[in-house]
């Protein structure tokens, strides 16, 4: 098998990864941002929730939550397809982590910022939306950036519940041709490709974000 | 598929079998974090190295193994090795990439620890006439490990935790074994959940122990020699 003629099967791996990984990233990000700010504004109830869902899911590791919600949840009368199954695995996962970043982030803007904001009457939605977490995210989006790449990595994990991505279509055309330094030399390229594509995206984020911050005169760098 | 109930006799009777697996994660880990030390220092090192060809080398290698798939690392180095003659078993082609992959996080670790420590330090080494291996050893080292000791800490736990994709290269570990007891009984309930039970309970322990062995060194480092 030449490598021209395993180029159309990676590349249909490498739109399945691709599929994967831009639900799982929003989703990530939601959960994340929900789960942050509750952690820090909400009442114990709800705080106890969500630090119980981020203890959960950062002190266990993705590829057992991927196979108890693809194995074990059928049991329980809900049955997700493979693909559903890793997009909310992996999305749940990174979320738990993006909250702690958002958290830590939030923590990080100096309280004269939210006495100021409420000394203006701002509602409490209005001075997170406005003053807090413009200044925060600033200081979250290098962490984001590198999670964005570890949830890229974890994607490859769904191919152990048979979901057909690159790592999957890898395996099997090193399974079929024994052609592995270029097959597998190829896909950790493609990867890294990937993650520097991420890489660069959050950097443009980060120029974009704190050029406005530098305007205000609030921070410097 | 109507078994929605938790069966304690069967949760009981799977445990020691998922503890035996228990035994060959931990082993993993350990070992994968020695791996991992010895190529973080040495990467560290090169990174800092006075020769340009051997920093941008060094760079490029943890950026490339730090930005790809462990997993894929993984059946690289299980399909590969046997290739050029060599034949590892499944433990030692997962140590091999477990400390590959988490010896580049070290690196970063480490060289963070290596410039934190103060430049008077070293000017004073200098002023001391001390040579670079006394600088480094009786100056820099004690105090950057001091200081890289807790990140060092979690990228172990780290490790330890992403230890279950070694099930696909048929390691027998914990998940490896919950597999097949799952796929034998047709019950994934019990022997899913207390894997996940348990490298909570390793993984806790772990921080703590972590957190205690923090509190336990001196802030400004301690004798290597």
């Amino acid at each position: 098998m030449t490598f021209y003629e395993m180029l159309p099967l990676l590349l249909r791996g490498l739109g399945v990864t691709l599929l994967i990984v831009l639900l799982a990233l929003p989703i990530s990000g939601l959960v994340g941002f929900l789960a942050g700010i509750t952690r820090l504004y909400a009442g114990w109830f709800l705080r106890s929730v969500v630090v119980v869902y981020i203890e959960f899911f950062r002190g266990t590791s993705v590829l057992i939550q991927l196979y108890w919600i693809y194995f074990v949840l059928p049991f329980l009368g809900v049955s997700l397809s493979a693909v559903s199954a890793g997009v909310l695995a992996i999305g749940l996962n990174i979320g738990a982590y993006v909250a702690e970043v958002v958290r830590g982030a939030l923590l990080t803007v100096p309280q004269g910022q939210s006495d100021a904001a409420v000394a203006l009457n701002f509602s409490a939605w209005q001075r997170l939306r406005y003053i807090l977490l413009p200044q925060a995210l600033a200081n979250m989006l290098p962490s984001l950036g590198n999670l964005s790449i570890e949830l890229l990595k974890a994607t490859s994990l769904v191919s152990l519940i048979t979901v057909a991505d690159l790592t999957y279509q890898a395996k099997a055309l090193a399974d079929l041709t024994l052609q592995v330094g270029l097959i597998f030399g190829t896909v950790l390229l493609i990867y890294f490709f990937l993650a520097q594509l991420l890489a660069a995206l959050f950097r443009a984020l980060e120029k974009r974000v704190g050029r406005g911050l530098k305007r205000g005169g609030l921070q410097g760098g | 598929m109507d078994e929605l109930y938790w069966d304690w006799g069967f949760a009981l009777e799977v445990l020691p079998v998922l503890l035996q697996g228990a035994k060959v994660t931990l082993l993993a880990t350990l070992l994968g974090s020695l791996l991992a030390l010895v190529v973080g220092v040495v990467l560290a090192l090169l990174r800092r190295s006075r020769l340009h060809f051997l920093r941008w080398t060094a760079r490029g290698v943890i950026e490339f193994i730090r930005s790809t798939p462990l997993l894929i690392q993984i059946f690289f180095i299980y399909y590969i090795t046997p290739e050029i003659g060599i034949n590892l078993s499944p433990l030692a082609t997962g140590v091999l990439a477990l400390g590959l992959h988490y010896g580049c996080y070290l690196a970063e670790v480490f060289r963070a620890g290596i410039e934190g420590v103060d430049h008077g330090q070293w000017e004073a080494a200098r002023a001391l006439n001390l040579s670079r291996f006394h600088t480094y050893f009786d100056v820099v080292f004690p105090q950057a490990l001091r200081a890289a000791l807790p990140a060092t800490g979690n990228y172990v736990i780290a490790m330890f935790k992403e230890t279950p994709q070694l099930s696909a290269i048929t390691l027998l570990e914990m998940m490896q074994l919950a597999k097949i007891i799952g796929s034998e009984n047709f019950r994934y309930l019990e022997p899913l959940t207390l894997v996940g039970v348990l490298y909570l309970v390793f993984s806790l322990i772990a921080a703590i122990a972590v957190l205690l062995l923090e509190r336990k060194f001196p802030p400004e480092g301690f004798r290597l020699r």
